[in-house]
């Protein structure tokens, strides 16, 4: 077991442990390293770049993700303003199949290679997967070259493997937070019920995808807690949330995240799990601005949602692209994904 | 000529400043209310846009209203 570092020596512990031999911070060096002074963060953000350039390399993989059916889902998500439960000015929805073929081709022309559908449900039903199966067929019909992944909640072994001889090669399901914490954002669904769909998942081949939202009321240990939890998944990829408060839900009068939090947090993920696909995702616009989404790709992210996300509205994937190129960090091929 | 309703909240535009309907928040939501009505829309947010349907006022998209 690690000891314990000083609030300035786990960066020396770090720079030796994650980025010369990989091996991701214990949950006791996750919570030195977000309890580190304002002062230490460059040097923070430095060395996650380093690790995520180490670890991963320069490319970074472009996403953009779609609501098949929003609203009206009846989990009580306390973040979300897609819940039945909660007073959201946000109304259901279900995309049409020539709808979805013509998101996949808006992210197809962003020279994405990833495209995510996403439905608001506790878990799909026979109807919704037959959507999801027939969306799949018009989008390749359409002739898009791209990779798709699904988020339809929890699953069955049977629908994992009905997702699978679709071609679906990614699956996102996310924790959300700490399992400590999960009790006092959902409480219609178990964090172990989650992890049961995951390890599936995991057990079918697909790629697994898991993240969360951070600034929902977590302690920075919950945070920290909540890093090393994800790390002992092995997920492939990690999108980092940062909430927006939501008209209408449990939530909607929380505080944004502080972007000082946000970068420190991202450094913290990174150095937790320094072989993982980083996604910068939801709140980042809110949370960190222009010249804040900068730095956290400068900070140990490699992977960025662009365009719009589910209900909201994210910045013009554009920007995002020529941020990239400035950067000079190459957005990842299809070609190399195979 | 003004919308006589707010998108974000639905409340009549001249009622009160809407400071909250003015944030960096609702800079990044699509409108949730017809301003013609105050009816809620149904909105679909898609990678490049959003179309929103009232049901008495019809369609709008985010490419007629930039």
């Amino acid at each position: 077991m690690t000891a314990a570092p000083g609030r300035t020596g786990v960066l020396a512990q770090a720079r030796e442990q994650v980025l010369d031999r990989g091996e991701g911070l214990s949950q006791e060096q996750v919570l030195a390293v977000l309890r580190l002074p304002d002062e230490h963060l460059p040097d923070l953000l430095a060395l996650a770049h380093e690790v995520r350039m180490r670890w991963c390399g320069p490319e970074v993989e472009v996403e953009g993700i779609v609501s098949l059916k929003t609203g009206g889902c009846p989990e009580d998500c306390h973040f979300c303003s897609q819940s039945g439960r909660f007073p959201s000015p946000v109304r259901s929805a279900w995309l049409d199949i020539p709808g979805l073929v013509k998101a996949a081709r808006q992210t197809v022309e962003t020279g994405a290679t990833e495209f995510c559908i996403v439905a608001a449900v506790r878990g799909p039903d026979s109807r919704l997967l037959s959507q999801v199966r027939e969306g799949i067929d018009a989008i390749r019909a359409d002739g898009n070259d791209i990779r798709i992944a699904c988020s339809l909640g929890m699953l069955t072994r049977e629908q994992v493997d009905e997702l699978v001889a679709m071609g679906v090669h990614r699956y996102n399901h996310n924790l959300e937070t700490a399992r400590s914490h999960f009790p006092a954002v959902v409480t219609t669904h178990s964090w172990e019920e989650r992890w049961e769909t995951l390890r599936m998942v995991a057990a079918a081949g697909m790629e697994v995808c898991c993240g969360g939202i951070i600034g929902m009321g977590e302690t920075v240990e919950q945070r920290a807690e909540f890093a090393v939890q994800l790390a002992e998944l092995r997920p492939h990829e990690v999108p980092v949330n940062f909430l927006i408060p939501q008209p209408g839900t449990p939530y909607e009068d929380f505080d944004i995240v502080e972007g000082r939090d946000a970068l420190r947090t991202v450094a913290a993920f990174r150095l937790a799990m320094p072989r993982t696909m980083l996604r910068f995702a939801g709140g980042r616009e809110l949370t960190l601005g222009d010249l804040g989404a900068e730095q956290g790709m400068l900070g140990g992210i490699n992977a960025i949602i662009v365009g719009n996300y589910l209900t909201n509205l994210g910045r013009p994937a554009r920007q995002d692209l020529d941020m990239l190129r400035d950067l000079r960090m190459p957005v990842k091929a299809l070609s190399e994904t195979l | 000529m003004t919308a006589p309703f707010c998108v974000h909240c639905g409340r009549a535009a001249d009622d009160g400043e809407h400071a909250p309907c003015r944030t960096s928040r609702t800079a990044l939501e699509p409108p949730r209310f017809c301003a013609a009505c105050a009816r809620r829309m149904v909105v679909q947010v898609t990678p490049m846009g959003w179309d929103a349907r009232c049901s008495r006022h019809g369609a709008y998209t985010s490419e007629e209203t930039g």
